[in-house]
């Protein structure tokens, strides 16, 4: 008898880490998403009685995977009316593959999921294919990839349970229908499809990062799911290099993401944050991949944006930031990437190289940009540069635009004092 | 293999009642690729919208029934074994570097009804 609450923990554990490798195991096998989910499913919850009476296996994962293929098989053999139900998953022969359909049952039962190629990357470029919409990526990414339960990702996403389960179902049947092949894109394809799953992980990021609204800065479960997709992705696509920045990017944030509020949950600036308590590791790792995404050539967007944020995160305090080397790298961020919001961004160095009147000026372009309309951070950026030049008065008011736009209740209560506060020094 | 129906979409379509060759190369020329290549499997050029007649409840009106800035200037099927490949011929389709584009469909039943001699007659 194995303690129960180690065995739990074994199971929670291997469900965080090892959900997409046992449920792209099975896919194979099943080649239809919704039994292969079910058998994954109760093979989760067959571990536990197994484990406690049996022992943890030495690997969680293949004792899962070829219990849920058993499981997968039993039920195509017992009933093969379920198959037909929708047409199969389509899973082409790719050079240098072993033929896979049709996998003798014996044989896949029998494998150890080691054995299998490995088949998340499989699972992600489906998930994120661009015959889907974004919105169904991002759900089905979070359901199949992260095992997320149906409930927990329609809480995240602000919408009712039915709401997200018919979004979910409603992908899974145009995969099978339209055959979405369930298959790694070819290297020719890639530059075209590597950038949808780099957008998924990215909006996790920064609907976690930010939460759109309700009253805590940030959501911690998202953020956290994000960062393991792209380790995950980096670790499965290591020769990327903007694989490597955005997973770079990731950790530079999140290692700070703990200051960002305080104990109150009141936002913290950048300037204010405790970087003692930023997480030191996190922030090494991040450097060694950026390092070595600026080696591998013309760094790319979310290298660029990476370097940003680690040189944000490495300079002593704010005061010693290299303000220098942070627009030389805005240039070049802009020149692959230019996007009003980039440019927005950029007026922060700007204001601390060439001063705060040369980026309002800049920042006043930017207001006359129709894509910038109802960005709630372009008014707060103008208001503290016109703190900055000693115009409260004017501060105040774009403080009070920031605030008319702002959504997140603790970005609401920051706004809402530097209005006090301008207002004060009138 | 599965059938994929390929929808034209495209200010209007080359094909009116008084068209030239020329005016039809590049359709024709697509088509023939596509034969080639043993991937069509039909495929119907329309005339242009001012041809089109619509029916919305009991009225008729001149005109295609969508008022849009596109109309379907023709249809056709393909075979392909997945929808990437399936993408990969539509794309290939001159009308998306000419101001359109296409809608890829999965077909899910139909085809050209044999008939007999008596209905043809």
């Amino acid at each position: 008898m194995t303690d129960l609450a180690a065995v739990e923990a074994a199971i929670a554990d291997t469900h965080r880490r090892e959900w997409a490798r046992v449920l792209a195991a099975t896919v194979r096998v099943a080649r239809d998403l919704d039994l292969a989910e079910e058998c994954v499913q109760e093979a989760y919850a067959s571990a536990l009685e197994s484990w406690v009476s049996a022992g943890i296996p030495d690997r969680p994962a293949a004792w899962l995977a070829t219990t849920a293929r058993r499981r997968a098989i039993d039920a195509i053999r017992r009933d093969r009316a379920l198959r037909s139900r929708l047409p199969l998953l389509v899973e082409p022969e790719e050079a240098g593959d072993e033929p896979a359909p049709p996998e003798p049952a014996e044989q896949a039962a029998a494998d150890t999921v080691e054995a299998l190629p490995d088949g998340r990357l499989r699972l992600i470029f489906m998930c994120c294919h661009p015959a889907l919409g974004q919105g169904a990526q991002i759900a089905l990414t979070l359901r199949l990839v992260c095992g997320v339960p149906v409930s927990d990702i329609a809480r995240a996403f602000l919408v009712s349970e039915p709401t997200m389960a018919a979004r979910i179902t409603r992908a899974k049947k145009k995969i099978s229908t339209a055959r979405i092949p369930y298959r790694m894109p070819r290297p020719a394809e890639l530059p075209e499809r590597l950038p949808a799953v780099l957008a998924v992980i990215y909006l996790l990021f920064t609907a976690g990062h930010t939460a759109p609204s309700g009253g805590s800065l940030v959501r911690a479960d998202l953020v956290h799911r994000a960062a393991y997709l792209a380790r995950m992705l980096h670790e499965l696509m290591p020769g990327e290099p903007e694989v490597g920045g955005l997973h770079a990017l990731l950790l530079v944030t999140q290692a700070r993401l703990a200051t960002r509020v305080d104990g109150a949950g009141r936002l913290v600036q950048l300037k204010d944050q405790d970087r003692s308590r930023w997480d030191r590791a996190a922030l090494a790792e991040a450097h060694d991949i950026i390092v070595g995404c600026l080696r591998a050539g013309p760094p790319g967007r979310h290298v660029l944006e990476a370097a940003i944020a680690s040189l944000y995160a490495e300079a002593l305090s704010y005061r010693w930031t290299d303000w220098t080397q942070i627009l030389t790298l805005y240039d070049r961020l802009l020149l692959v990437w230019p996007s009003p919001i980039v440019r927005l961004n950029r007026t922060v160095p700007l204001a601390m190289v060439a001063g705060p009147q040369a980026a309002l000026a800049e920042v006043e372009q930017l207001e006359l940009d129709d894509r910038l309309a109802g960005y709630q951070y372009l008014p707060a950026i103008k208001a503290d540069l016109l703190s900055r030049l000693g115009r409260p008065g004017e501060a105040a008011i774009a403080y009070r635009q920031a605030l008319a736009l702002a959504t997140n209740e603790a970005e609401r209560v920051f706004l809402a004092e530097q209005i006090a506060e301008q207002t004060f020094a009138i | 293999m599965a059938q994929y129906a390929v929808l034209i979409y495209a200010p209007d379509s080359a094909h009116s009642p008084d068209a030239t060759p020329e005016d039809l190369e590049d359709c024709n020329e697509h088509a023939d690729e596509l034969t080639d290549s043993g991937s069509m499997v039909m495929a119907y050029a329309l005339t242009p919208r001012d041809m089109a007649t619509s029916i919305r409840g009991l009225t008729i009106t001149d005109g295609p029934f969508l008022d849009s800035k596109e109309v379907v200037a023709g249809f056709y099927v393909i075979e392909a074994p997945d929808l990437d490949a399936a993408l990969a011929i539509a794309r290939t389709n001159p009308v998306v570097h000419q101001g359109g584009g296409v809608e890829v469909r999965p077909v899910h039943s139909g085809g050209v009804i044999e008939r007999t001699k008596e209905t043809t007659g």
